[in-house]
């Protein structure tokens, strides 16, 4: 039962999150500081909540190690989201078989 | 009876955003595998999706899910990490004729996601109602089922397969990062900076507050430092 509150918590928040400033903000946020504060969030967030979780994920610190390399490598040279992805998996599969 | 120019709106937004349920089905099911761990049940996965369409979000959760962690911090954890949607809402709103009603907006409201956002501010203004709810008819039930299915998989697949694919939402946030990492350095720096001092409070703090401090904290100092002027 708990599991079913707290998913209507967050449903409810990220609701009001998108639902209010669109129903009312008809004129856009005209504050500078917030504007700028809210761009950097997400830069910001996905990186607090990649590292270090990422490398503890798999259970196999060296081969979460490795991965994040690997993921970080592929990001700098191709951007593509799916192949990212693909091969810090694979990497961290390979990792953990010679591990 | 719906007009048959709302229904022809209808249907290019199930068109356009075909591709990005598409996405949405593998990011999902990557999640599905982080709600496994966390010890979600399919049913709970596919509600979870359903209500709420958000890849960090549904991720920061889980992580206070599973470590016992109050409503408190659960909401706060919603709230900061989906800030960005509030000015992507903000911003969408502009785009969406002036008469729309409040229920109308309110309906539009649900499905506001990053891709979604880009879509829709892409059209030509203003953007139909209609537009929003054939993208959403099409994303929201593939982001729902990508996550029930990674749950489902999550459990047949072979140990050392789902441990490898325990890293990959993390890697799709990485591959989110890093390009404007590149592009921009004030953006590296402060993706360092943010990872640095992730790992720093990792053991003082657990990841549902360590994410709401460390968010708010480095995005107000950034904005302070680099106020942005045109957005």
């Amino acid at each position: 039962m708990t599991i079913y509150i707290q998913i209507l918590v967050m449903a409810v928040v990220t609701y009001l999150v998108r639902a209010v400033p669109l129903i009312f903000l008809k004129n856009g946020i005209q504050s500078r500081f917030i504007r700028s504060f809210l761009h950097y969030v997400p830069y910001v967030t996905l990186s607090v909540m990649t590292f270090p979780a990422i490398i503890s994920a798999s259970g196999n610190s060296q081969a979460g190690l490795i991965g994040f390399a690997v993921a970080v490598l592929v990001a700098l040279v191709k951007g593509s989201l799916p192949l990212v992805a693909f091969c810090c998996c694979l990497s961290v599969y390979l990792a953990q078989l010679v591990l | 009876m719906m007009e048959s120019r709302n229904l022809k709106e209808l249907a290019r937004g199930m068109a356009g955003g075909l591709p990005i349920a598409l996405g949405y089905a593998a990011v999902s099911f990557s999640l599905g595998i982080l709600m496994r761990n966390a010890g979600l049940d399919p049913v709970h996965g596919l509600i979870m999706s359903l209500l709420n369409n958000t890849s960090a979000g549904e991720a920061a959760a889980l992580g206070i899910i599973a470590s016992g962690g109050g409503y408190i911090e659960l909401a706060l954890s919603q709230l900061v990490i989906n800030l960005r949607y509030a000015l992507m809402a903000a911003a969408l709103s502009l785009h969406l004729s002036s008469t729309l009603s409040l229920p109308r907006r309110a309906l539009v409201g649900f499905d506001i996601t990053d891709e979604v956002f880009a879509l829709l501010v892409s059209q030509p203004r203003p953007v139909s109602e209609f537009y929003a709810y054939g993208i959403a008819l099409v994303t929201i039930p593939c982001w729902a089922a990508g996550s029930a299915l990674g749950i489902i998989f999550g459990d047949i697949l072979p140990s050392s397969l789902v441990s490898a694919l325990s890293v990959a939402l993390y890697a799709m946030f990485v591959a989110v990062v890093i390009p404007p990492a590149r592009r921009q350095w004030r953006i590296l720096v402060l993706v360092i900076v943010s990872m640095a001092a992730s790992w720093l409070v990792d053991s003082v703090m657990t990841s549902g507050v360590k994410t709401i401090v460390l968010t708010v904290a480095i995005s107000a100092l950034a904005a302070l430092v680099w106020p942005v002027e045109e957005l």
